[in-house]
């Protein structure tokens, strides 16, 4: 592999100014392929799903899947475009060999969805992304190469093909170039796939899942002088396939753009292929050689003339997007921008949202995910939602607490026992004997006992040092093991000693 | 009279009365083609075999009392263009010589729905390019009223096997004249529906646009019959039309051209068009003006550009479509040595696979679809597609049909024409604007030529989903003649 | 002087994956002039306002709906290979990358 200097990122921002550009995929969650009715399970045994269409057979013919073209244009909706009146699907010639018609099903001139936009916050700031379009095409199959170096396409000595993918519908969102967002570009970039995931997530159109590949993103960069108005030449680093990816890729091409000009070079337009291992990305294959890929109006396929009011309805039945849901909650909640930025972050806005569905104040639900429950996560390095545990439990461990049956110290216990996998709060409460001591008899008890082994603090609080309290409560508590009712055991032991607050 | 010599519908009915089974008409029929084959050439695949399995199954579904279609038991000759699961589908092209599709076409579906009996898979030029059959990698068909001259083409098997009582019905495609042309050199009947009316699911694409199964018969109703056996809507082609199919059979029987309003076409003549084949178009004219129709001159002067503005999109079509014959998946693999690369083997494939006419319309619609020279070219050709549509609308605002030569010579003789491109080109000269345009349009036997003696033939144009129009003016011209005639034109051919 | 140069039939086959050899290239160019010549009357028909036709009839909106249909068998799939290695088609060795 080739090792390319990079220049310091800080120095490269003084220097130059990205100009940054994103393409991304969407594998659409539809039942059947986008022009055929083969099934579109991931992982399935190779070649299983597939018939004459998507294997391009001789004779077969495509056709469209209605609901891939109408999560296409709520996509669309959803990122403010405008939803053509009138277009076509259009065929890219290139021959590759994962793609069987030697053609691939999109559409070029004619989008079903163009010119919208769509705003994200960096920083606390507001950033608005320019989206140019979102057209509907088909994926490919999936090549392994054998031989030589490890599975890596150079020096194999052959290929074989699985063409369970070929086909699966694919949504291109591009979005125009976006200038001025200077050192932020990495976080830019990564920001606005984080929404764009997001938003598909909420109009339920994906799983976009980046690890399966249902998410893929195509970053381009370009560098220009500081004080230069003229725009660099760009390359287009493919297949970017983590949120961390997408951020780093910006960064080491930044880096590495900025020490190919500073040393007098020149940047080639090409794409290029970023490597999670070492975070660098390396070229592939140059553009220069012209790609003409000859689109022209798909013959098999007839033009997509999306009726007015229907748009209009899917519109009006668009879901709420999560910007707007997360500028709602945060007013409901009462909380800072900081404070929902580290819960938008931490991927705990939505299984709040479902705590306090559950009854929970919003104030404790975002204490125990963002607290208890985060910290676990992080723990065991595995995401929030992925704890086993559900809004619903954490739900009831906070109304245990609020009726006074837990107080804090056993409520944490209790959400140990769960994701312990001991069962519902209830039963560990059960199982684990968690319940406060509210029998008054035997708390009044342990109150004699306390008072009784702790005669100098005692005379204290007789004397009227009130605040000497707090050493017998804490020794009521530690007699209880816990689960006293630190309130009512303090009333007690001041109505022992004769004193009131 | 012996049961090659019936009509469809004859033979439909005896198998249907229970008078003659499916596997007689269907042995006569390979005996036939034993005898005639050595000298025609019509068919690529023929399997006696399974053919007779067919009818066999066939006189089953009758005897148990089955309710089937009036061709049920006939057989029919099939284009090798058609997927068809138990016989090679080729398009008569190296690059799939022995492929065996694991589906059937709508249209061999429906074949088999309505009880006909695949006799065999017919000739054609490699992939439907070509008027003359000559393209074919399996060798030339020959006509069977001139052994040295063409079927036609590109369904020139097809048309050759019906002209030469191998089969009473065939199948073909049309994307520029590829059933018309090839009927009227051979004196038969050829029907290009209207565009969408028949499935191509299962037909492999030559251009996508324009190709459009149909009918080969001897007569216009059986040539309706069959039409009506496999047309409709199908869910499979999105640009199948979802409307009822015309009805062509009743069509047929009409036979009427009383009132109704034909157009002449005045830019179909002059320089090209062979005397004989005029004079014998000017006769039926007068024809028809003699069995009541209204005969007028109509001008459509934008059809001059029909034929350039198809030759490039058909092929930017096909060199799209043929991409996929890659040496991947399926078909001829050549150059494997394991240490070419994929790239270097589908070249090497390609070269080796497809015959000339194939790679020059390859190249053709590469060039024609570059950036540089789409708007010069592939663009231009749409723009000009959109003005004979216009111009068709004009003229059936004035005329119900619209009449002219079907191609401006008679048979040619083989290899007169092999290796001049564009001469070939010329004999879809008249056929081309239907296709373009997507109407409905067939051929019926008209004469022969006094120079040569050979089939003249009548193109019948009506506008889409008039594909009634045709057969109603076809069968009213086809009784005339037949009754001044004594019979069928086939009826003068000489005998083999 | 042919409307189309060898260089340029070189590159249109490259495009088309067909390997040509030097004969053919010859061949063609002169073919494909003459014919490349004869259809340039398109640019005859002065369609300035005229809207293209990419498709014989103006139909719209043809959709399937989102229904799972039987896929063929790995068998049936692959029944046709060329070439075949764990129920994959099996390829000579890929050059570049994707594009």
């Amino acid at each position: 592999m080739n090792v390319e200097t990079a220049m310091p990122y800080d120095e490269a921002l003084d220097r130059y100014e990205p100009v940054l550009g994103l393409e991304t995929h969407v594998e659409l969650g539809t039942e059947s392929k986008m022009f055929c009715g083969c099934k579109t399970t991931f992982g399935a045994p190779p070649n299983t799903q597939v018939c004459p269409t998507c294997l391009a057979l001789p004779g077969s013919l495509p056709t469209a899947n209605a609901v891939a073209i109408e999560s296409t244009i709520r996509i669309g909706l959803a990122l403010n475009c405008s939803i053509a009146e009138w277009c076509r699907f259009a065929r890219k010639n290139y021959f590759y060999p994962d793609m069987p018609k030697n053609y691939q099903i999109s559409q070029y001139d004619e989008p079903l969805c163009f010119d919208g936009y769509l705003d994200i916050e960096v920083d606390g700031k507001p950033v608005r992304i320019e989206i140019e379009r979102v057209h509907l095409e088909e994926d490919t199959g999936k090549s392994t190469h054998v031989g030589g170096a490890t599975g890596r396409i150079h020096g194999a000595d052959y290929s074989i093909v699985d063409y369970n993918r070929a086909g699966i519908p694919l949504v291109e969102i591009v979005t125009k170039p976006i200038p001025g967002t200077d050192r932020l570009a990495p976080e830019v970039a990564k920001a606005y796939v984080t929404e764009l995931r997001e938003i598909m997530r909420s109009l339920g159109v994906s799983d976009v899942r980046m690890e399966e590949g249902s998410l893929r993103c195509d970053v381009n960069v370009s560098l220009m002088p500081r004080g230069s108005s003229e725009w660099g030449t760009r390359t287009e680093t493919k297949n970017v396939n983590s949120l961390r990816s997408v951020e780093r890729a910006v960064r080491s091409e930044i880096e590495r753009q900025a020490a190919v000009l500073a040393g007098g070079g020149r940047i080639v337009q090409e794409t290029r292929h970023f490597h999670e291992d070492t975070g660098s990305t390396t070229s592939g294959r140059s553009k220069e050689e012209a790609q003409d890929y000859r689109y022209f109006p798909e013959p098999d396929l007839v033009p997509i003339a999306p009726d007015r009011a229907w748009v209009a309805e899917l519109k009006a039945a668009l879901p709420e997007l999560p910007s707007v849901k997360r500028k709602r909650l945060r007013a409901e909640w009462g909380l800072s921008e900081l404070d929902m930025e580290a819960m938008h972050n931490a991927d705990a806005i939505d299984l709040v949202e479902a705590t306090v569905a559950a009854g929970a104040p919003a104030a404790d639900a975002r204490k125990w995910w963002m607290g208890e429950l985060a910290r676990r996560a992080n723990e065991s390095g595995s995401a929030l939602a992925e704890l086993p545990i559900t809004p619903a439990q954490i739900a009831r461990v906070t109304e245990l607490v609020a009726s006074g049956a837990l107080n804090d110290k056993l409520a944490r216990e209790v959400l140990e026992g769960v994701l312990a996998g001991e069962g519902a709060p209830d039963e560990v409460v059960e199982k684990r004997g968690l319940k406060i001591v509210n029998d008054e008899g035997e708390l009044s008890a342990i109150v004699d006992q306390v008072i009784a082994g702790n005669a100098d603090a005692a005379d204290k609080v007789r004397s009227g040092k009130v605040a000497a309290a707090g050493a017998l409560v804490g020794g009521v508590m530690k007699a209880s093991r816990g689960k006293a009712d630190a309130a009512r055991a303090r009333e007690l032991i001041l109505e022992k000693l004769g004193v009131s607050d | 009279m012996s049961l090659i010599h019936k009509t469809a519908a004859e033979l439909g009915a005896l198998i249907a009365a229970g008078e003659v089974s499916s596997v007689e008409v269907a042995e006569a029929h390979l005996d036939r083609m034993a005898e005639a084959e050595p000298k025609i050439n019509a068919f690529l695949h023929v399997d006696r075999e399974t053919t007779l399995a067919q009818a066999r199954v066939v006189d089953d579904r009758l005897r148990s009392g089955e309710r089937l279609g009036p061709l049920a038991g006939v057989p029919v000759a099939h284009k090798d263009i058609f997927a068809t699961r138990d016989m090679p589908t080729t398009a008569a092209s190296k690059i799939l010589e022995g492929w065996r599709p694991p589906y059937d076409a709508t249209v061999t579906g429906r074949l088999r729905e309505a009880g006909l009996v695949i006799l065999g898979k017919t000739n054609l030029d490699e992939f439907a390019m070509g008027s003359s059959t000559e393209n074919s990698a399996y060798g030339v068909t020959r006509n069977p009223w001139d052994l040295t001259r063409v079927p036609g083409g590109s369904s020139g098997g097809s048309s050759a096997a019906v002209a030469a009582y191998e089969a009473p019905l065939s199948t073909g495609t049309d994307t520029g004249g590829s059933i018309r042309q090839p009927a009227s050199v051979t004196g038969i009947v050829g029907m290009k529906p209207t565009y969408g009316g028949s499935s191509r699911y299962g037909l492999i694409a030559f251009a996508s646009s324009l190709d459009t199964p149909g009918p080969f018969a001897r007569n216009v109703l059986d040539a309706a019959l069959l039409q009506e056996a496999f047309s409709g809507h199908d869910p499979l082609d999105s640009t199948s039309i979802d409307a009822p199919v015309p009805s062509v059979v009743e069509a047929a029987r009409t036979a009427d051209v009383a009132g109704m309003r034909i157009g002449v076409v005045k830019e179909f003549a002059g320089e090209g068009y062979q005397p004989g084949v005029l004079a014998r178009f000017h006769e039926v004219v007068q024809l028809l003006e003699s069995l009541g129709a209204k005969v007028v001159e109509v001008s459509c002067p934008s059809f001059a550009t029909a034929l350039p503005a198809y030759y490039l999109i058909a092929p930017s079509e096909c060199s799209s479509n043929l991409a996929r014959f890659d040496a991947m998946r399926y078909g001829l693999r050549v150059g494997d040595d394991g240490t070419r690369s994929a790239e270097e083997v589908m070249a090497l494939t390609r070269a080796a696979g497809f015959g000339p006419e194939v790679k020059r319309r390859i190249m053709l619609g590469t060039y024609a679809l570059s950036s540089g020279y789409y708007d010069a070219y592939y663009g231009q050709a749409q723009k000009v597609r959109t003005v004979i549509s216009r111009e068709f609308e004009a003229a059936f605002h004035q005329v119900d049909a619209l009449v002219s030569p079907t191609t401006p010579t008679t048979a040619f003789p083989i290899g007169e024409r092999a290796d001049d491109p564009i001469a070939m080109y010329l004999a879809d000269l008249c056929t081309i604007p239907s296709n373009l345009a997507g109407n409905a349009a067939i051929s019926v036997p008209c004469g022969l030529a006094d120079e040569d003696g050979l089939p003249v033939g009548l193109q019948i144009m009506a506008p889409v989903l008039g594909d009634d129009r045709c057969y109603r003016v076809g069968a009213a011209v086809e009784k005339a003649l037949e009754s001044r005639w004594g019979g069928g034109l086939l009826s003068k051919a000489p005998a083999l | 002087m042919s409307a189309i140069t060898r260089d340029e039939v070189a590159h249109l086959a490259r495009l088309s994956r067909l390997a040509l050899t030097d004969d053919e290239l010859d061949h063609y160019a002169t073919q494909l002039g003459a014919i490349i010549e004869s259809v340039a009357k398109v640019a005859e028909v002065a369609a300035e306002d005229v809207p293209p036709s990419s498709h014989a009839l103006p139909l719209t909106n043809v959709f399937r709906a989102d229904e799972v249909r039987p896929s063929l068998t790995p068998e049936q799939a692959l029944s046709g290979a060329p070439a075949v290695e764990d129920d994959r088609f099996r390829v000579p060795r890929i050059l570049g990358e994707e594009a």
